[in-house]
């Protein structure tokens, strides 16, 4: 099998979410590894982002279980959400890194030396004064971005970041996020771009209709896709799954 | 000459030479509006706040009232806090009435209404844009209303002066009030009525000139802050 539940970070057990009556992910069972980074990927209205929110707590499941596997002797499992379009706070770009870690009460020097970090890995540090709301849309990205990292999550949560930008931002994007994974923090991505999910996946998440139809190795799921509405996405063709 | 032109004439002679009456009114009024406008904003923003992001049974009834509460008539209240402050009111014991004192607690229950309704509307739309993000921090009550309050600092300056508008220009709360004493409670809206009175249309009009150009200066003042909000703070979102 892909995960092993050793190296497993957060399994999900016939886990449904419903919202005002509609069922929007169904019986999902999924085991997420410790390392890399998993793409979930799906036609529009797959229950992608809701099952990233499910694992950021922003959701909690209607019925089944998440069950997140801590090593013996760590704290709790810390996520980060970086979301399509990022909610820019009314300040600088610094103070919006100093406000991203200000619910973890670290003590100040701490909390500057976080700030630099993730202001170099961002590279923003032409910017670091420049207020928020100025910068463009791959530079407030990239703020996304740090405001993330300086959190130092144990698992990083993309939700499309890359949706609204050109190619240089969203190459700088999936930089960051190569370098993150790279220093094993754990990154869940959901991407509607096939060519992004080639190029970071180790395993990818197949969803259609609230429905987890795949998880396998990125090469191959896009070398030999088993279930037809993922062959079906990949050659571009729309289905339609009544649910 | 007839006798409105050589009283406007008179009024900008006192305007410009600094008259030292004229002065010591002006300066009493800036006082009294501006403390009341203080307090109501140290009370008015927190719960107006509150009121936005909580959800609880009759919070509607509670903006409601709030709201309705903005077009209190200052005569009303200036006849409420008298029967508080007046020797056999609850708080008699003070000798707090024909004080500034007095007016400035007033002003404060006439401004704390439009302060807290406008902070609730600026706090709540934007805790709408906030919410998910500030969820996914972990911010607690505290956290999110400290991010609100400052993030919506344009919009709620605007509503401060607002405040400071009604509070200034008011007259029927601060003359039942304050009393109108020279050199203790006489402020702007009290002598103009008291000059007008007494036919004294010099000091008055000097005064209505000044009022004019403090209103004036307040609402350029909101406008030029809502048009930076817009350019500054609403850029590229």
């Amino acid at each position: 099998m892909l995960a092993p539940e050793t190296t497993a970070l957060a399994s999900f057990r016939s886990v449904s979410y419903a919202s005002a009556g509609d069922r929007l992910l169904s019986d999902i069972e999924l085991t997420i590894a410790r390392q890399g980074i998993t793409t979930i990927m799906g036609p529009n209205g797959a229950g992608k982002s809701t099952l990233l929110r499910l694992l950021a707590g922003l959701l909690r499941p209607t019925s089944g279980t998440l069950t997140w596997h801590r090593p013996a002797g760590t704290g709790q499992i810390e996520t980060a959400f970086v979301f399509q379009r990022p909610v820019i706070l009314r300040r600088t770009v610094s103070a919006n890194i100093r406000h991203a870690i200000s619910p973890l009460k670290l003590p100040d020097a701490q909390a500057s030396r976080r700030v630099d970090a993730a202001l170099s890995d961002c590279s923003l540090e032409h910017l670091r004064d420049a207020p928020g709301r100025r910068l463009s849309g791959g530079e407030q990205q990239r703020l996304a971005m740090a405001r993330a990292l300086a959190r130092q999550p144990d698992v990083l949560l993309l939700d499309e970041p890359t949706a609204s930008l050109d190619p240089a931002a969203t190459n700088a994007i999936e930089q960051i996020a190569l370098a993150c994974a790279d220093k094993a923090t754990k990154v869940v991505l959901v991407t509607h771009d096939a060519g992004q999910a080639r190029r970071l996946s180790n395993d990818v998440i197949f969803l259609n209709a609230g429905r987890a139809v795949e998880h396998s190795p990125a090469a191959a799921f896009f070398n030999q896709p088993l279930s037809q509405p993922a062959r079906d996405y990949l050659a571009g063709r729309i289905t339609i799954t009544d649910t | 000459m007839s006798e409105a032109t050589q009283a406007l004439y008179l009024a900008v002679e006192l305007v410009i030479s600094m008259d030292a009456g004229l002065v010591e009114i002006v300066l009493l009024s800036l006082q009294v509006s501006l403390l009341a406008v203080a307090v109501a904003c140290a009370i008015g923003l927190p719960l107006g706040a509150l009121l936005g992001i909580a959800r609880f049974r009759g919070r509607r009834l509670l903006i409601s009232i709030n709201n309705a509460l903005m077009g209190l008539p200052p005569v009303v209240v200036g006849l409420a806090v008298y029967l508080m402050l007046s020797r056999s009111g609850p708080f008699g014991v003070f000798g707090l009435l024909y004080t500034p004192t007095a007016m400035i607690i007033a002003q404060t229950l006439l401004v704390l209404p439009i302060v807290a309704a406008l902070s609730r509307q600026t706090i709540e739309d934007l805790n709408a844009e906030y919410d998910e993000y500030l969820r996914s921090l972990d911010m607690r009550l505290a956290g999110r209303l400290k991010t609100l309050l400052w993030d919506g600092r344009a919009s709620l300056a605007t509503a401060a002066i607002a405040g400071l508008g009604r509070a200034i220009a008011e007259v029927g709360a601060v003359i039942i009030v304050g009393g109108n004493i020279d050199h203790v409670t006489r402020v702007m809206t009290t002598a103009i009525a008291l000059e007008t009175s007494k036919g004294d249309l010099a000091l008055a009009l000097a005064l209505g000139l000044v009022l004019v150009t403090i209103a004036l200066a307040l609402n350029a003042a909101v406008e030029i802050l809502r048009a930076g909000a817009e350019r500054k703070l609403h850029a590229g979102a």
